[in-house]
């Protein structure tokens, strides 16, 4: 167990690569419990948000969601969430566990302007992620819904478990199908809930997965994670989330920023690498180019369990960045050979 | 999981067993638990000098990269090729995965090494890590 931003988890329970490898063959379940959520809910909800998210919101239809980020003025980044629109004017962000409190005092300070509701419900929720290609099967054993019909990063409210209205999305931080649960957060309530997804998952050969599975399976799928590829001190094009950062919007916290930002070009870019000499390249580790002269960081590294490889995520200059360029990481002192390899460095397969 | 009475280790959770004046090194159950699903290892060549108490190579584990510490000095003369490809072959079984072998300079440092008592004992005071 380790101290996770203030929250007592698991680093894994029967063994980091196994889980990794039931969430991309079967069936996972982590309790993500630590994520925060604010509600923005008024006439003036949609105005509110979309002035302190980059994405588009409109786009959204009751019971879809996107996935977006919170910026500062300069562009860079408070925070990334998941936006849910639950109801004509009713929207749930979901954010990370180390940024709960400043997020919550960021969104309120910055829509007091809008008619619109700002509540913190974090401490309200149990959070149950259930990842992989069973995953569908494993929750439908405990619910009336009909996941079939719920799509990929949308959202229902069904009877989960005999709790009514539980929020299902299908959604997740793996790169698999799957879906998150949202139930109240008494003890009683949450064990319960959690021994039945074990359960009905068990013929599916469910494992329950910690923070070290969670981190190799996040890596594989290149989502990023704050205070790594995504921080206070990183621009949006830097992240390469150029896709879900809508510049067509007349106006959001950052644009102006981002649009100066964007005329001068990149500095440094994210990108993938693989090792392709013997070696890990890890977290914090300089990348040299092959002349030995430091060019950037990795931003998060390790072996990855499914594809077999030592992979890793940098910031370096864009000039460096051609995919197949050689680069090294500086480990223990030497400069290990890797390649610039394009990402995600994994896809789940189209038919799962 | 006992640990073997024909073993010696070392507060660093390695193993050293000494036939004459030569000996294998390893690493303890205890380590391989601790450290989680091991992917890689680096180790020193044929023909490398160990110099007790300091480091001679490493193991990494998913989520960590952990200092392997000589238990006595003398030059290798054997390394587990298996390890390079199989790291995975000492969560199985760690006190027969060997990793070096080694022709002692010193065998009377082993002297100073915890028996298996010693090491059952001081790996249940260190509270399990």
């Amino acid at each position: 167990m380790v101290d996770f931003n203030g929250w007592d988890m698991p680093v894994e329970y029967s063994g980091i690569i196994a889980e990794h490898l039931a969430v991309r063959t079967g069936v996972g379940i982590f309790d993500v419990s630590h994520m925060g959520d604010i509600r923005l809910a008024g006439p003036e909800a949609l105005a509110a948000v979309q002035h302190i998210s980059m994405n588009d919101v409109a786009r959204l239809a009751i019971g879809q969601a996107q996935y977006s980020a919170l910026l500062y003025p300069q562009g860079t980044f408070v925070d990334d969430v998941i936006v849910h629109r639950l109801g004509q004017g009713e929207y749930l962000m979901v954010i990370n566990a180390g940024t709960r409190e400043k997020d919550f005092n960021w969104v309120r300070d910055n829509t007091h302007q809008f008619d619109c509701a700002v509540e913190n419900l974090s401490d309200d929720f149990t959070q149950i992620a259930i990842q992989g290609p069973k995953g569908v099967d494993a929750l439908q054993k405990l619910t009336d819904v009909n996941l079939a019909a719920v799509k990929f990063y949308w959202v229902t409210r069904g009877t989960v478990c005999g709790l009514k209205e539980t929020l299902i999305a299908r959604t997740g931080y793996t790169g698999e199908d799957g879906f998150e649960i949202y139930v109240p957060s008494d003890e009683e309530t949450s064990a319960r809930v959690w021994n039945a997804v074990l359960e009905a998952g068990r013929e599916f050969g469910v494992v329950p997965c910690g923070l070290g599975a969670r981190n190799t399976l996040r890596l594989e799928s290149k989502l990023p994670l704050y205070g790594h590829e995504i921080s206070d001190t990183i621009n949006v094009w830097e992240a390469g989330l150029d896709r879900f950062c809508k510049m067509e919007k007349p106006e959001f916290i950052g644009h102006a920023a981002l649009e100066k930002a964007k005329s001068e070009g990149l500095k440094r870019t994210l990108v993938g690498l693989e090792m392709t000499d013997r070696g890990i390249a890890r977290d914090g580790y300089k990348v040299w180019n092959e002349s030995g002269a430091e060019i950037g960081y990795v931003t998060s590294g390790s072996y990855a369990p499914f594809l077999k490889k030592n992979i890793a995520l940098s910031y370096i200059p864009p000039e460096q960045a051609a995919l197949g360029s050689t680069v090294r990481v500086e480990i223990r002192g030497q400069g290990v050979k890797a390649q610039v390899v394009p990402t995600p460095f994994y896809k789940k397969p189209k038919n799962a | 999981m006992p640990y073997p009475t024909d073993f010696k280790y070392t507060k660093e959770h390695e193993w050293i067993k000494a036939d004459g004046n030569s000996a294998t090194i390893g690493i303890t159950n205890h380590a391989q638990d601790s450290l989680g699903d091991i992917v890689f290892v680096e180790l020193p060549k044929v023909g490398a000098e160990l110099t007790a108490g300091k480091t001679f190579g490493s193991v990494e584990s998913v989520k960590a990269v952990s200092d392997l510490y000589a238990p006595a000095s003398g030059t290798v003369t054997e390394v587990n090729g298996d390890l390079a490809t199989a790291p995975e072959k000492i969560n199985k079984d760690a006190h027969s995965s060997w990793m070096l072998k080694i022709a002692l300079k010193n065998p009377g440092e082993l002297n100073s090494l915890l028996s298996a008592a010693d090491y059952e004992k001081f790996v249940a005071e260190e509270g399990g890590h």
